[in-house]
């Protein structure tokens, strides 16, 4: 009893300490004053702002398209290599998994004014095509490590069936490997997503004047008062997430089920 | 859902351009403005964030205006530093048209020649500029800058809390106020506090006179509640500290929140600083950035932009047509008499710039309450428990 007391209180204050702060932002974007300190009264007001902030506006924009198309690039770069990896030796792997990490664990300062300079020394504009071929680099990593799991729990035979049934290699591949090593492409996908989202970093290095993204924004405001017009686009981001989450949560909860119902029938069937 | 999401998006644009303050354009010389109207021109501007006014609070949105004009389309990007502004400027790769750095910055740039001279002849607005504000000690020949906005620092405090009668820079190092001060988070600031209160330049080069500056800045740190830049916003509005420093503009901006709190510029001086409009070496659009900067100096323009802003404006004929109220405002006009107590950031050499630097990660690093031995001890702690782990594992797996 006093166990699941104390189980419960735990995760309590995990949630809290989670969520608190997410809390307080969605509050304080609803505050009639310009401050954090005090509440003053309810407004839809920094809403309203926010729809005419061409700067805000423009900037999530930015972010969305570079987020995008970075991981989509990223996702298909990754698969490949991870694809190639997995067929190499042990010593080969090894060494080239090395150099993956490498990427990872690199302080992301270091990353970012090194790509300053390889485009500098290229010659290149620095704009979205910098700054989406910095977020490819930085991703591809993370989908690599996605991928390269699934690969490994691939039986090799359901591969070689398919052949011995009469598919070509290229038929193999789609109709077999992809499908089996698809939820690592996607887990991979959905974390090139959310990285290329948050970065900071390595985008205030490489982006041009046409492709400042929402973080960028945001930070250029810290010499004067961070507008609670972030607040605003922070909450609506925020319900969006949730509400996504939600629906595939609630999918995949009426897959399952569905899926044990047909279970059962088949169990009586039979 | 998403035509709910884009009436709304609608509606709140139409009620926005109706709020919103639109420029009387009858009296500005159309010849001038328009001659690149239909070249599908476009121009570059790097401007701090916040910096400008926008349309917001029923303000004029001068991009938005200024593109209606001359029909150049404005790509506007911001930053947070001086020194971010330098990086992107030093490597290159990309090419802005306009930038707004502060005095200190300006200097630097001119002698690195990163800026360009500007032909005061296409900017017939400039005229409006006081003459005082370019020719200061960061562009002496005054070629090369067309001040945007200027101002002083000073200290705000909460008159609940603090009930001495003169404010002096002194208050910030009074053992009265321990844990209710807030200070700079940066250096250069952080030390021209302390100086102006030990009476030295705020330019000093003199090492014996930067390290006595560091020596009250350390004695000052157990005073201190917490170092900050905007932070200080909330925690003075909330009343959660009884005295810090910041500057005018944005000081009354905090009073406007919190009607307890008011602001003093020190008598002894304080720093005053300039922040100006240049154009990069490396600009694409050298008359475009000519059209932009006039606009600016435009007074109507001016006036919308600093009633926005909150600074100190540098135009003759914005401040002419200025409510008498902010005219008389003796914390964004201080007379003339604060002001030449007042001193400007310029250059400092390199070697001063590492010795304050030096000296101020020493003063934020010494932390006199932990003893300084807290770092080491759980390093130590750390091993330890990696060591013992490592060893219980090896022993279990050979006892297998």
């Amino acid at each position: 009893m006093i166990k699941k007391i104390l189980s419960r209180t735990y995760i309590a204050f995990i949630f809290l300490f989670l969520y608190a702060p997410i809390a307080i932002l969605i509050f304080f974007s609803f505050n009639k004053a310009r401050g954090r300190g005090v509440f003053t009264g309810f407004t839809l007001e920094w809403y309203n702002r926010l729809f005419s902030n061409d700067l805000i506006l423009t900037s999530f924009l930015n972010t969305i398209i570079v987020a995008a198309v970075s991981s989509v690039l990223a996702t298909i770069i990754g698969t490949m290599a991870a694809i190639g990896i997995s067929s190499f030796n042990k010593k080969m792997k090894s060494a080239i998994m090395g150099v993956t990490y490498i990427s990872i664990i690199n302080p992301e300062i270091v990353t970012g004014v090194s790509l300053m300079l390889l485009f500098v020394i290229m010659k290149l504009k620095f704009g979205f095509t910098t700054l989406i071929l910095a977020h490819i680099t930085f991703n591809i990593p993370y989908v690599i490590l996605n991928v390269l799991p699934k690969l490994r729990q691939q039986d090799n035979s359901l591969y070689e069936a398919a052949l011995d049934l009469g598919c070509t290699p290229t038929l193999a591949f789609w109709k077999v490997v992809i499908p089996d090593i698809f939820p690592g492409i996607v887990a991979g996908f959905l974390m090139a997503l959310t990285y290329s989202l948050d970065d900071f970093v390595v985008s205030y290095f490489t982006s041009g004047i046409t492709s400042q993204t929402l973080p960028i924004t945001i930070y250029s405001m810290t010499r004067k008062r961070v507008s609670p017009e972030i607040n605003a686009i922070s909450t609506v981001i925020f319900t969006i997430v949730l509400i996504t989450l939600v629906i595939i949560n609630i999918k995949e909860i009426k897959k399952e089920k569905y899926l044990t119902q047909l279970k059962r029938k088949f169990n009586k069937n039979n | 859902m998403k035509k709910l999401f884009f009436s709304f998006a609608l509606v709140s644009m139409c009620f926005y351009s109706l709020n919103a303050q639109t420029l009387d354009t009858s009296k500005l010389d159309l010849n001038y403005y328009q001659k690149f109207k239909d070249k599908n021109m476009s121009l570059n501007v790097y401007n701090w964030g916040e910096y400008i006014s926008d349309g917001s609070d029923e303000s004029m949105d001068i991009n938005k205006e200024f593109e209606e004009l001359t029909g150049i389309k404005v790509n506007y990007s911001t930053f947070a530093s001086n020194e971010e502004l330098y990086v992107k400027l030093k490597v290159g790769g990309i090419a802005y048209d306009i930038i707004i750095p502060s005095d200190y910055m300006i200097a630097k740039l001119i002698k690195e020649k990163l800026v360009q001279k500007i032909n005061f002849n296409n900017i017939p607005a400039a005229k409006n500029i006081d003459s005082r504000f370019y020719k200061q000690l960061y562009d002496p020949t005054g070629e090369y800058s067309v001040a945007y906005t200027w101002g002083v620092n000073g200290i705000i405090y909460n008159t609940k809390k603090v009930t001495e009668d003169i404010v002096d820079w002194n208050i910030l190092f009074n053992d009265k106020y321990k844990g209710q001060i807030l200070m700079y988070y940066n250096p250069r600031d952080a030390f021209g506090v302390a100086q102006a209160y030990l009476n030295y330049s705020l330019n000093t080069t003199n090492e014996m006179e930067l390290r006595e500056t560091a020596r009250i800045l350390k004695e000052q740190k157990p005073l201190v509640q917490a170092y900050v830049m905007d932070e200080i916003y909330d925690k003075m509005e909330a009343g959660e500290a009884a005295l810090g420093v910041y500057y005018a503009g944005d000081s009354l901006s905090m009073i406007e929140n919190n009607p307890d709190l008011k602001f003093v510029i020190p008598e002894k001086g304080a720093n005053l600083f300039v922040d100006a409009i240049c154009i990069p070496s490396n600009a694409q659009n050298v008359e475009a950035a000519e059209l932009y900067i006039n606009f600016l100096c435009e007074a109507e323009v001016a006036l919308a932009n600093i009633e926005y802003i909150n600074y100190g404006s540098p135009n003759n004929a914005a401040i002419e047509i200025m409510s008498e109220e902010v005219k008389n405002n003796p914390l964004i006009y201080p007379p003339a008499e604060v002001l030449d107590n007042c001193e400007v950031y310029i250059t400092l050499p390199d070697e001063t710039n590492l010795l304050m630097e030096e000296l101020w990660n020493e003063i934020l690093s010494d932390d006199s309450t932990y003893g300084g031995w807290v770092v080491p001890i759980s390093l130590v702690v750390v091993v330890a428990l990696c060591v013992a782990i490592i060893v219980l594992r090896k022993k279990k797996r050979r006892e297998n």
